[in-house]
């Protein structure tokens, strides 16, 4: 029996494993494997994971109310964090010192080493709060240990009604990181029902939703969210707006989704062991959710990863452009929208870097992560 | 150096302990491990062995265009020049100037694809001459002359036309000369062809051997050509290297290695060929299928037509009696496939019958038969695929694969279990192994799978679409040998397609063969291989590679001209 020996290396998976494993690996395992091998997504992954878990504490983590207004601190630079004093371990700032001047008739904030303000980690919260709006805390992750009239902690700095810039960029991921997931989510229920008709059904079904998405692809995006932002009336509660949007942004956001299915469908319905299920009896709709979902979930997830970005950047553009979401409520691109004239920027730089910088970050490794997955979404390739 | 003169002016490349390497996570893979030879002048030196023994490692070796992360680790190539200068090609920088002047200038390469190694944007002319302008700064009309000649040397018709055509406007034969001719474009010393015939017909593999050979010894080439073809060897060898595993077997005249192998893999390799120049012997002794009996499956005048106009089905009428092997010979494209899938209804042939007897003796028309019935028949009607990799779906373990017609069939729980284990022992498999993914198995392996899962619901006719064709010669025979030992316990049918006339004699009782759609002949497998009466089929049998060097054939062989012209796309 010369058939019945171990693989020659080549022609083998490529992955560190002991034989036996490797050969009783399923498809998530497999996944996982190639996954891994790429560093920067597996890198990315651990920045998106903390990002949304500062999200979800984003009540624990910010120290201050992020609609908390100090008139005193109007443009605050951000204010070092020390955690040496005297050689001992005790973090703390340092009081501003807040100078008019008169002849630019502006404030000017100097940090007085002489005043440390003492930090402390798991202090009592200025105001009882409600952790995702359930859970009664009285406890934040770091705050003033022992706050008097003239302390301050803006580690970000402070906005021109002195909000915490910080606890405004945490609470804004709230906000900013959930419309990716959830306009994402309402692209998987569209692209996939959608492709899925196309893709299966072919034929006139076929024709007019792939001339459909070319039509609804040709539209250029922003004057599209535009138009249909301008129609949500003002008066609409900020929750209901934030679910209009989130529609909005996954208008387009389907189309690329519904495109792949298809395709895969196309692909893998003349695959033989689609046939063979065929053969074997098996009835359409159980060839789709045993054979072909299977096959491309991977597929789907890594788009889908994919996708989540550009949403981001859609209520980001939207937001700032004043059409999106408006205050009171936080998210990233409403805070943008306060660096937008070029005066506060001149003045207060932090409010442009903190809130671009959380963007940027996010975005970045929410590419780097799909591509890693999409490389790895396919894990039978170098399995011949 | 060398005590006789004459034998060194002879030797053009001396290939001494090569090793190739692949360094992979868990270690090193050694591709090539240690492997030497010698091409002499106006000989033909072939490289045997199977999928992944190294052949084409070594062949690339020689001209520094390993896969990367592949490297020379050590060894030498020394090539001779016409003036006596000595290069150890293995020393220089594989991106280095030297190297890429003896590409194609001294050593010149053809690949197994001729679809893919050439380029489709540009003209025939244009691709050839590349070679003329790099090494010998040829241009203009000079250089469209000596391509017109090239075209010539390599018999493409009509080269003043086909100089200025674009590739895909040839087929694979016609692609495949367009190769050599940019081989020999700068009159290399050293031809190396990779697999040049394996992606071709037989008929066109007859041809293109034939040009090698003359264009061999009109230029006083030396030819490493790669194969895993024992035919192709005799036919055209006159030193065999046999590798496995990226060693050298054994090395020696083609006479030696076929008459008197000294190897113990070189006797078993030669021992599987020759097993499958003959009917197989349980088949030799078993009594013959009664002509009397009645028809499992009669076919009447099935005909498809594709929507591009092709009639890839055309009036084929055939039957196939219970317990018999009815085999479909015929090259790519003569609809032997499609005609298989038309069987399980795949695919909707316009007209005809394909009546099917049922188990309870009722006679149903699978061409017209309405949805349950359909799916009743399935059961009894099964396949066997051809890719042994495509037909498994990677996502589910091997018990689950042979489970899934009968979980359709309403077998559940222990007993299905228990069937399952039993179909993997009765197609050589180890029951522990069901929890085990495909990608664990090799080819081999992979088809007992997909026999498993045709048998499992105990079918009575089984259309086996060429189960044996991704398989090294090696596993050929034992899965020929259990699909029989499966008709013998099961009581089964087959109808078998294939292009490969030997393993259609080992084990079929009845041939039909089928030339662009039809069927040109049908008879018994004897009867037809060796009295072949239609010209097609001897032409077919005449130009099939036999695995002997002294009985050498396939240069004499029998050629089919049905319409009398030749066309380029010939």
């Amino acid at each position: 029996m010369t058939d019945i020996t171990s693989l020659p290396p080549e022609t083998g998976p490529s992955f560190n494993l002991p034989g036996k494993d490797i050969a009783v690996a399923g498809q998530w395992r497999l996944f996982w494997l190639k996954f891994k091998k790429h560093r920067i997504a597996l890198a990315s992954l651990v920045v998106i994971v903390f990002m949304y878990l500062v999200a979800v504490f984003a009540d624990f983590i910010a120290p201050v109310d992020p609609n908390a207004t100090n008139a005193r601190f109007t443009y605050a630079p951000p204010q070092g964090l020390s955690l040496l004093l005297d050689g001992s371990f005790r973090p703390h700032v340092n009081q501003l010192k807040m100078t008019l001047n008169t002849e630019s008739m502006r404030r000017e904030f100097v940090a007085d080493p002489t005043k440390p303000v003492s930090v402390g980690f798991f202090v009592k919260a200025p105001q009882p709060y409600h952790l995702l709006g359930l859970i009664p805390m009285e406890t934040k992750l770091f705050g003033l240990t022992n706050p008097q009239v003239g302390d301050s902690l803006y580690i970000f700095g402070a906005d021109r009604l002195g909000r915490d810039i910080f606890s405004r960029v945490v609470h804004g991921a709230q906000i900013s990181l959930s419309i990716g997931l959830v306009g994402v989510f309402m692209s998987l229920i569209l692209g996939v029902t959608i492709g899925g008709v196309s893709g299966f059904f072919g034929g006139w079904a076929d024709l007019a939703i792939q001339r459909f998405i070319e039509l609804l692809r040709s539209i250029p995006t922003i004057p599209l969210w535009m138009g249909l932002a301008a129609a949500i009336p003002v008066g609409w509660p900020p929750l209901r707006t934030y679910f209009v949007i989130t529609l909005i942004v996954s208008l387009i956001g389907w189309t690329s989704l519904a495109r792949e299915v298809r395709g895969k469908f196309l692909s893998l319905r003349n695959e033989d062991f689609v046939i063979a299920a065929r053969l074997d009896g098996m009835s359409e709709i159980g060839i789709i959710f045993n054979h072909l979902v299977p096959s491309f979930m991977s597929h789907i997830i890594a788009t889908l990863t994919l996708a989540i970005p550009s949403m981001i950047l859609a209520e980001t553009a939207l937001s700032f452009l004043g059409i999106g979401l408006q205050p009171p409520i936080i998210s990233w691109g409403v805070l943008l929208q306060e660096a937008q004239n070029i005066r506060a920027v001149a003045q207060a730089p932090w409010l442009l870097f903190t809130p671009a910088a959380a963007i940027i970050i996010s975005v970045l490794s929410l590419n780097f992560l799909g591509d890693g997955l999409r490389d790895a979404a396919d894990p039978y390739e170098s399995v011949s | 150096m060398s005590i006789n003169p004459n034998v060194s002016q002879n030797t053009i490349l001396t290939v001494e302990d090569l090793k190739t390497y692949f360094p992979l996570r868990t270690g090193i893979f050694k591709a090539v491990d240690g492997v030497s030879f010698e091409l002499k002048r106006g000989k033909t030196l072939c490289v045997v062995g199977e999928s992944g023994s190294g052949k084409s490692v070594t062949a690339r070796s020689i001209l520094q265009i390993v896969d990367r992360p592949g490297r020379i680790e050590g060894g030498s190539i020394l090539l001779t020049r016409a003036d006596r200068s000595v290069t150890d090609l293995a020393k220089l920088d594989p991106r280095g100037k030297d190297i890429r002047s003896v590409r194609g200038k001294e050593i010149a390469m053809i690949f197994q694809e001729p679809m893919s190694s050439l380029s489709p944007v540009h003209r025939i002319g244009t691709q050839i001459g590349e070679a003329l302008r790099i090494h010998f700064g040829i241009l203009g009309n000079e250089q469209r002359e000596r391509v017109l000649e090239l075209l010539r040397q390599v018999e493409i018709p009509r080269p003043e036309t086909a100089i200025d055509r674009y590739t895909f406007e040839f087929s694979g034969g016609m692609r495949q000369r367009v190769m050599i001719a940019m081989a020999l474009a700068c009159n290399p010393q050293v031809l190396i062809a990779d697999e040049p015939t394996t992606a071709l017909d037989v008929t066109t593999q007859a041809e293109i051997l034939d040009l090698i050979k003359k264009l061999q010894q009109s230029h006083g080439m030396a030819v490493l050509f790669i194969t895993h073809d024992m035919g192709v060897v005799a036919e055209i060898a006159d030193e065999v290297l046999v590798m496995y595993r990226g060693k050298v077997m054994e090395r020696g005249p083609v006479e030696q290695i076929f008459h008197a192998p000294q190897d113990d893999y070189t006797r078993r390799l030669i021992g599987s060929v020759v097993k499958l120049e003959k009917k197989a012997e349980v088949r030799l002794t078993r009594a013959p299928i009664a002509a009397e009996a009645a028809p499992l499956l009669d076919v009447k005048n099935l005909s498809l037509t594709f929507p591009s106009g092709l009639k890839a089905v055309d009036d084929v009428s055939l039957i196939v009696r219970p317990g018999e092997t009815l085999g479909i010979v015929g090259e790519s494209g003569s609809g032997k496939t499609t005609m298989g899938r038309c069987l399980l209804r795949i695919y909707d042939a316009q007209a005809g019958a394909i009546d099917f007897r049922r188990l309870d003796g009722r006679t149903v028309d699978i061409r017209t038969a309405d949805k349950a019935e359909l799916k009743d028949i399935r059961r009894e009607v099964r396949m066997i695929f051809q890719d042994p990799v495509g037909s498994l779906s990677p996502r589910k373990n091997v018990g689950q694969i042979i489970a899934e017609p009968l979980k359709l069939a309403g077998v559940k729980g222990r007993e299905l279990e228990d069937r399952v284990s039993e179909l993997m022992l009765q197609v050589g498999l180890e029951p522990a192994w069901r929890e085990r993914y495909p990608h664990a198995f090799s080819g081999g392996q992979r088809q007992r799978i997909g026999i498993a899962r045709a048998i499992a619901v105990k079918p009575r006719l089984i259309v086996a679409d060429e189960a044996t064709s991704a398989l090294d010669v090696s596993l050929r025979s034992q899965m020929l040998d259990l699909m029989m030992k499966l008709q013998d316990e099961l009581g089964l049918s087959y109808v078998f397609i294939s292009h490969d006339m030997s393993v259609i004699r080992y084990m079929c009782d009845r041939v039909a063969v089928m030339y662009r759609g039809r069927i040109v002949e049908t008879g018994d497998t004897d009867q037809v291989v060796n009295h072949p009466r239609h010209d097609y089929t001897r032409a077919l049998l005449s130009a099939i590679p036999h695995p002997d060097p002294r009985e050498r054939r396939i240069h004499k062989r029998f050629r089919y001209d049905p319409a009398r012209t030749v066309s380029a796309n010939g």
